[in-house]
């Protein structure tokens, strides 16, 4: 952790109670979901954290509280630094407020872990599944969703089969 | 039986603008199966006459959930997966994901297996830029780029093809080095395009660079500011040709980079025409890296002696018990790799290409998340369309230089 990386976290930890870990020389910060948006604010106007690189989640099924992380990947230009965040969250109907209006590419960012882990996101301007059919059922990357390997359902077996399919669970 | 969800006009109210409530304006479907989206990506267009009003995207019909399959693999054997994504930029895929292996499991590489590395993804890259600029010509008209530009990619892969026996997904690069050595043609190969390439860019300039046609289609076309780009998250020429020269070979330098000498070709117009100056510049660049390459290859070996992550050469199984044992786990079990995550970006052809690896202890990935270029890029056209015919649109998508299966994954 070199000394801009120390004052950036040391700033964020007193004032948003975030916890900070090393791994492999890579910072992270683990914040509460409340304070994700003024953390980004404040690293962004005060930091120089100018982009956010990539957002994406981590399902830990089966545990359930916490089960999900949304991890986020920021990168400063001006200061040729990186920083990554992780929110907690409870397994149970996750939510999460947006980061939109700090940083407007994580519209589809966003879009992309509703449709894959089913956190949904406060505020959102156009939560709408991204890669998945409209219809789609489930959210693929969650842990406890099947991977292939399912029975073919024809229409004088569908309700057999289908009593004893692993449905992905909602 | 079913749960059918229809969508309902009103869920896509407000993304267009309240004229398409009143029939002011015209909802065009663009897309998926059209010559000019490279690919299938749908716009849903909102058009006033020929002017687009709001462009919306519609991505995800390449989508072959290959995150969800790569945690179903070892390690090793999630490698063939990643060829997969960017179909124009298969070995830079490769080559960020054996990095994020080598990061996460501490694994050193060869200096002979870095130097290859670096040749063949710069050799990658200008592949990638002449398909772009073969495409991004077609688009605007210019019909005979396009026969060229494929003649020479055609050169390319051939060097791809004699290295790991395949044109597109050879999966050359391993975690801890290279499949294997490259052959003794190989040399002469690369120094062949060394010698005649240069020449062939000047002669795509000489099509193009001047052309009143050309320039009368990109200039002031699709004007992206500094400010825009750094907001949305846009990596590679495109930020560049905006006017910020950052490239993560010079930045945060991988795979041994910062031992070579190269410019990052800058704009400060944003618009399609500084976009396009930048990729052949960038171009003339790769040229550079690779001649640097070739005149410094070492001899040595091609991966890393490491028999916990690395199989043994063929050689070794005849004759020591301990390489077939090494051999047996790692083809059969794979390797470990510690708990705990981390983000390793590269510069592809498209910009920012990242991994986000987490492993579990065990041997297989627990989560492989790819931040792709051309997915986060994407997301900019809405805002460089609006307000241009659609016959400019279709130099937009060319200019944002989309590979489906990267934005789709």
């Amino acid at each position: 952790m070199d000394e801009y990386i120390t004052t950036a976290v040391q700033a964020i930890t007193e004032r948003y109670a975030a916890q900070a870990s090393e791994f492999r020389g890579q910072v992270t910060l683990l914040v509460a979901s409340e304070y994700i948006v003024d953390t980004c604010r404040v690293l962004r106007d005060e930091f120089g954290f100018e982009m956010l690189a990539a957002q994406t989640g981590v399902d830990y099924w089966p545990e359930q509280a916490p089960r999900f992380h949304v991890v986020y990947q920021l990168n400063s230009l001006s200061h040729n630094r990186r920083l990554s965040l992780r929110v907690p969250m409870d397994g149970n109907a996750p939510m999460i407020p947006t980061v939109e209006s700090v940083y407007p590419n994580a519209n589809w960012h966003e879009r992309e872990i509703y449709d894959m882990f089913g956190i949904r996101f406060e505020g959102h301007s156009d939560l709408r599944r991204i890669l998945m059919p409209y219809d789609w059922v489930g959210h693929p990357l969650r842990k406890d969703y099947p991977l292939g390997y399912e029975e073919v359902q024809f229409s004088f077996n569908y309700d057999e089969i289908d009593r004893r399919k692993p449905y992905a669970k909602e | 039986m079913f749960e059918k969800t229809e969508i309902t006009l009103d869920e896509l109210r407000h993304l267009v603008s309240n004229r398409a409530i009143e029939g002011d304006t015209v909802l065009l479907n663009m897309g998926p199966q059209h010559p000019s989206t490279h690919g299938v990506l749908r716009l849903l267009l909102e058009l006033d006459g020929e002017i687009v009003v709001n462009c919306i995207p519609d991505v995800g019909f390449l989508h072959t959930g290959i995150e969800k399959n790569m945690e179903a693999k070892t390690y090793e054997k999630a490698d063939v997966m990643t060829d997969r994504l960017d179909y124009l930029n298969t070995v830079g895929n490769n080559l960020v994901y054996c990095l994020a292996i080598e990061k996460l499991v501490e694994l050193d590489v060869p200096l002979r297996a870095q130097v290859i590395r670096v040749i063949l993804t710069e050799l990658q890259r200008i592949a990638s830029h002449l398909v772009w600029l073969g495409t991004h010509a077609l688009d605007l008209a210019a019909m005979s780029l396009f026969l060229y530009c494929f003649r020479e990619r055609e050169i390319i892969l051939d060097i791809i093809e004699m290295c790991g026996g395949q044109r597109m997904m050879a999966t050359f690069f391993r975690p801890g080095g290279l499949w294997r050595d490259v052959p003794v043609e190989f040399e002469d190969a690369v120094r062949d395009i060394l010698r005649t390439f240069p020449a062939r860019i000047d002669q795509y300039e000489r099509l193009l660079t001047k052309n009143p046609l050309f320039m009368d289609r990109t200039k002031k076309i699709g004007v992206l500011t500094k400010e825009d780009a750094l907001r949305w998250g846009v990596t590679g020429p495109i930020l560049r040709a905006s006017g910020v020269a950052y490239d993560l070979r010079k930045a945060q330098p991988y795979s041994g980079y910062e031992l070579y000498e190269f410019d990052v070709p800058t704009q400060t117009d944003g618009d399609t025409y500084a976009r396009y100056v930048v990729r052949i510049e960038e171009m003339r660049q790769s040229l550079r890296i690779v001649q640097q390459a070739m005149d410094k290859l070492p001899y040595g070996p091609t991966r890393s002696n490491n028999r916990k992550f690395v199989p043994p050469p063929r050689s070794e199984l005849g004759t020591s018990m301990e390489a077939v044992i090494h051999h047996f786990k790692l083809w059969t079990e794979g390797f470990q790799a510690p708990q705990g995550g981390l983000y390793v970006p590269v510069e592809s052809p498209r910009g920012e290409l990242g991994v986000y690896l987490e492993g579990d202890g065990g041997p297989y990935p627990y989560r492989v998340y790819w931040r792709t270029p051309s997915f986060v890029n994407l997301q900019i056209l809405p805002l460089l369309s609006k307000g241009h015919l659609v016959a400019d649109l279709v130099a937009l998508i060319g200019t944002i230089d989309i590979v489906l299966g990267d934005v789709d994954r």
